[in-house]
């Protein structure tokens, strides 16, 4: 991974053929995860797919520019809370339900009077978008983390090999 | 008064997922969430006593409102709603000692996380009436118990927390194969559809086989002697309260628990079944109390002191699922209550023996018992909770584990089985030298140079050890008081002495 082949282009990350491509293809790859999370009660997808996608393009330049650009984009503990805060999104979610609907996780939005809406259209289904979405920030700022920590990690008789 | 079932996993979730929020923001920040962790364990202890009294004999929660088995359910009844009161009090316990004790690692509010994580995750396979679910739980409470393991971060304790993590894993698999076949035999997740469908068509190879992968999955979780070779290092290297969830509810919950569910109220007890768990039960409690002998580590000591005591708990249910086969329903009760009893009183005094050797090391900084010595004196209150939870464990009468022993003692006796009941006896008898043996070199005798100046760490760690110290004493009520029994023990006895009587309950409402 990230070899180091071209020292004119700063000391990170791979060649400029690749960090040119990357840094257009990164914005449609994330841009398609968000689809993927706002259309998840429509189409195949939803929340846990859009935000493995996401991930992914930060994943993409993590590849291309290196770990501490991706990390200068969002801090590790800004991911952190992300993650934490697309969880107690989704509880909340879940808790409405308790005091609106009478159990948890009832689809309290899902009457005509409080969201009128028709079968297919993107408003539709209730509280199954917003949990999608709460669940694509949760999964794509933990799996962001998850490879991040990875990353970081370097076995000791790996350690000062490289830098 | 009926609580709404989830409230019982959403609350250490919600917890678990606003404490690491508040790391990072100073000290202040870091109180608090030590403090909202303590309420959130309180407010569950809170909520398993009140479930007690429950207007029903079986509260079905349909979630979503969508019915089973279409939807997903949760189910409180008297199993449940004991296993809850267990794990309540325990992690109140823990927690309430952990507020002192983890001052000594950094990242506390994560710590906090975790803990609250595994609660959520225990709380869940107690109460889900969903055979997938229970899975999924088992998986939240057992990841993060992996991680807790290892949360010293030292060599010993990774490579211990890698170990537990493979086995752990290995565990789960076996029960998500069974889990599948179930599936594809009966047709259905749902735990009573389920239970339907195989006491219909009675057992064909496919689920006789998912049933050996249930014995193999949770007898890893619960450690039972030929799957135990993760405990002794994984309970440990943990911190000491975490030592206290994992010996005291962990293994119980996730291993004890699911597997009784599963033989008794799934798939119906046989005497096959019954002897296979009861000889389970016997090699675990003599070959972890000989391994116990020889350990000089404190915490090793009481990690195989579990394996013998879980033995112990196995045994009481499999001796009440053979007497059951064969059509002795009481005696059968009594060995079913002795087994659960004995559970519950595990929980309390293993986790206190457990806190007591974190208090210890705390102010020593060892575990070798052959480094100590003396510690009567600089640990007044260490000292005196510790004896007695040893007095528990070794069945000294009017401490809790006297009774629970006596009655899987008369229950065998009963049911004719003169064998079982003098190996009942002799495996007590070495836990009391095996007890004696940590009085003796912990507590007695001369005090070394070296640890002349220690002091005892007090405040919230005295609270959590007296608070189980106390239960200690006095759990010999449960049985002794028949009200205490009656709204306690018995519900729990009568889901397992009917078991099938599970699906009934649960579709019928």
């Amino acid at each position: 991974m990230a070899a180091n082949s071209s020292p004119s282009n700063g000391a990170k990350g791979m060649t400029v053929i690749v960090k040119t491509i990357s840094s257009w293809v990164k914005m449609l790859i994330f841009l398609f995860g968000i689809y993927i999370i706002i259309t998840g009660h429509l189409t195949p997808g939803g929340g846990f797919a859009g935000g493995v996608i996401i991930a992914g393009s930060y994943v993409l330049l993590m590849l291309a520019f290196g770990r501490e650009f991706v990390e200068e984009n969002l801090p590790l503990r800004w991911a952190s809370r992300f993650d934490c805060i697309g969880a107690l999104l989704f509880a909340l979610v879940a808790v409405l339900g308790l005091i609106l609907g009478g159990s948890f996780f009832v689809n309290w939005l899902f009457r005509q009077q409080i969201l009128p809406s028709k079968a297919l259209e993107l408003v539709s289904a209730g509280t199954i978008p917003l949990s999608n979405i709460f669940i694509g920030i949760k999964v794509g700022a933990s799996l962001f983390l998850i490879i991040l920590v990875l990353s970081m990690f370097r076995p000791a008789h790996l350690r000062g090999e490289k830098e | 008064m009926n609580i709404p079932l989830p409230v019982f996993v959403a609350i250490p979730l919600i917890a678990a997922f606003f404490l690491p929020i508040l790391s990072g923001l100073g000290r202040k920040a870091k109180s608090f969430a030590t403090l909202l962790a303590n309420l959130a364990t309180i407010s569950l202890l809170v909520l398993a006593v009140l479930a007690l009294g429950r207007s029903e004999d079986i509260q079905v929660y349909e979630i979503g409102k969508w019915s089973i088995p279409i939807g997903i359910n949760m189910v409180l009844d008297g199993l449940s709603s004991l296993l809850l009161l267990a794990i309540g009090v325990v992690s109140t316990a823990a927690m309430l000692f952990s507020t002192r004790y983890m001052e000594q690692y950094t990242a506390k509010p994560k710590y906090l996380s975790l803990f609250m994580l595994m609660v959520a995750g225990m709380n869940g396979v107690v109460l889900s009436g969903d055979l997938f679910n229970l899975y999924v739980f088992l998986e939240i409470a057992s990841i993060a118990s992996y991680a807790l393991v290892g949360f010293g971060c030292n060599n010993e304790e990774l490579e211990a927390a890698f170990k537990y993590m493979v086995l752990g894993t290995i565990a789960s698999v076996f029960v998500l194969f069974g889990i599948g076949l179930v599936y594809g035999n009966t047709g259905t997740l749902n735990m009573a559809y389920a239970s339907k469908a195989i006491n219909t068509v009675g057992l064909n190879p496919g689920l006789a086989f998912a049933l050996a992968l249930f014995v193999a999955g949770f007898g890893l979780k619960a450690a039972l002697v030929p799957f135990h070779a993760w405990l002794p290092d994984a309970h440990p290297s943990a911190p000491a309260p975490i030592s206290a969830m994992l010996s005291g509810v962990l293994i119980k919950t996730l291993g004890v628990y699911a597997l009784t569910r599963m033989v008794f109220c799934i798939f119906g007890v046989s005497v096959t079944i019954g002897w296979l768990l009861v000889v389970l039960g016997l090699v675990s409690m003599v070959v972890g109390a000989f391994l116990a002998f020889g350990q000089w580590d404190f915490k090793r000591l009481l990690a195989y002191s579990s394996i013998s005591q879980v033995g112990y708990v196995v045994l009481g249910l499999g001796l009440g699922a053979t007497l059951l086969a064969q059509g002795h329903a009481a005696w059968a009760s009594l060995a079913i209550l002795g087994g659960l009893f004995h559970l519950v009183n595990h929980a309390v005094y293993k986790s206190l023996l457990f806190l007591t050797s974190g208090s210890v090391q705390m102010s020593t900084g060892t575990r070798q018992l052959k480094q100590m010595g003396g510690l009567a004196e600089k640990l007044p209150f260490t000292r005196t909770t510790c004896t007695i939870a040893s007095a528990s464990i070794a069945g000294i009468p009017p401490f809790s584990g006297f009774w629970s022993k006596l009655i899987l003692v008369v229950a065998a006796v009963g049911a004719g089985l003169y064998w079982i009941a003098a190996i009942i006896v002799f495996v007590s008898l070495c836990t009391l030298i095996m007890y004696l043996k940590v009085q003796r070199y912990a507590f007695l005798g001369e005090l070394p140079e070296n640890l002349q100046q220690i002091k005892e760490h007090r405040g919230s760690m005295l609270v959590a050890m007296v608070l189980l110290a106390v239960l200690c004493s006095f759990m010999g009520l449960l049985v002794l008081v028949p009200y205490l029994r009656a709204t306690v023990l018995t519900p729990a006895v009568d889901v397992l002495t009917d078991g099938l009587l599970y699906a009934v309950n649960v579709i019928g409402k």
